[in-house]
């Protein structure tokens, strides 16, 4: 699967206004709410599972990334929000250090296949160096697009 | 010698399986930490492969990367010492427990 395939463009965040980790999440559930990519679910009600989910075993996989997520009927097929903090957020991460990029998912309840495409596809770009560097280095929305596009077009970034 | 032989071969042990993802989930977050914690107890280096992707398995980015859905047959191969038991362990965890969740269908 691509990236382009369930990342949200009027999701993605350069700019966290949250500094906190809760905040980040509602932050990101919030845009993908106002894009209108979960129906007529509670947001709210979605932001608060994703932190329990959270709270049970942090996404942060270190290296400054952070990945949470969440099953829910709100969608039919997984959609990402992407946050950008330059300050740093704490998620409690494997290795304790903070997290700057976040790629929040929401996969369909129904259909475990795709939300491991979906992962598989994140995780192979966000375990790059490379990737993970142009990403912090996103100003706009546009920025972030165009290393999306470019990382499914690239297997090497 | 013969005895710096029969040293190295028994530090080099290999031990390679297959293992199927039994769980209707299958190889998500959670299941993909325990995975990894199991292999992380093990001093053998331990990789898997899906057969498109070779990984090590004591690290999650990696092991998230498999996209190990249910009926997924992962080729583990450990390396070392104790890679008899890592085998073993994994196994335990994989086929036996499935990761304490439900199988389909169920």
């Amino acid at each position: 699967m691509k990236l382009a395939d369930f990342v949200c463009f009027e999701a993605t965040i350069p700019k966290l206004q949250a500094r906190d980790r809760d905040g980040v999440i509602k932050e990101l559930i919030s845009s993908l709410d106002e894009a209108g990519r979960l129906g007529a679910a509670k947001s709210a009600e979605i932001g608060r599972e994703v932190i329990k989910r959270e709270k049970e075993a942090s996404t942060g996989m270190g290296k400054g990334v952070a990945v949470p997520h969440i099953k829910h009927e709100a969608v039919e097929n997984v959609v990402a929000a992407i946050g950008l903090s330059g300050a740093g957020v704490d998620f409690s991460s494997l290795d304790k250090q903070p997290v700057y990029s976040v790629i929040l998912l929401v996969s369909p309840v129904d259909d475990p296949d795709r939300h491991l495409q979906a992962m598989e596809s994140v995780f192979t770009h966000l375990q790059r160096e490379k990737f993970r560097s142009f990403l912090r280095q996103c100003r706009t929305p546009e920025q972030i697009w165009d290393l999306i596009l470019e990382a499914d077009e690239d297997p090497s970034l | 010698m013969e005895m710096q032989a029969e040293d190295d071969t028994l530090e080099k042990e290999v031990h390679e399986t297959e293992l199927e993802i039994k769980n209707a989930e299958g190889l998500h977050m959670r299941p993909a930490m325990q995975f990894v914690d199991i292999a992380n107890r093990f001093d053998s280096e331990i990789t898997v492969s899906n057969g498109e992707t070779n990984v090590d398995a004591k690290s999650i980015m990696q092991i998230s990367m498999l996209a190990a859905t249910c009926g997924t047959k992962l080729k583990v191969k450990a390396e070392g010492a104790d890679a008899r038991e890592a085998v073993d362990a994994l196994r335990e965890l994989v086929e036996e427990k499935h990761f304490d969740e439900p199988m389909p269908g169920r």
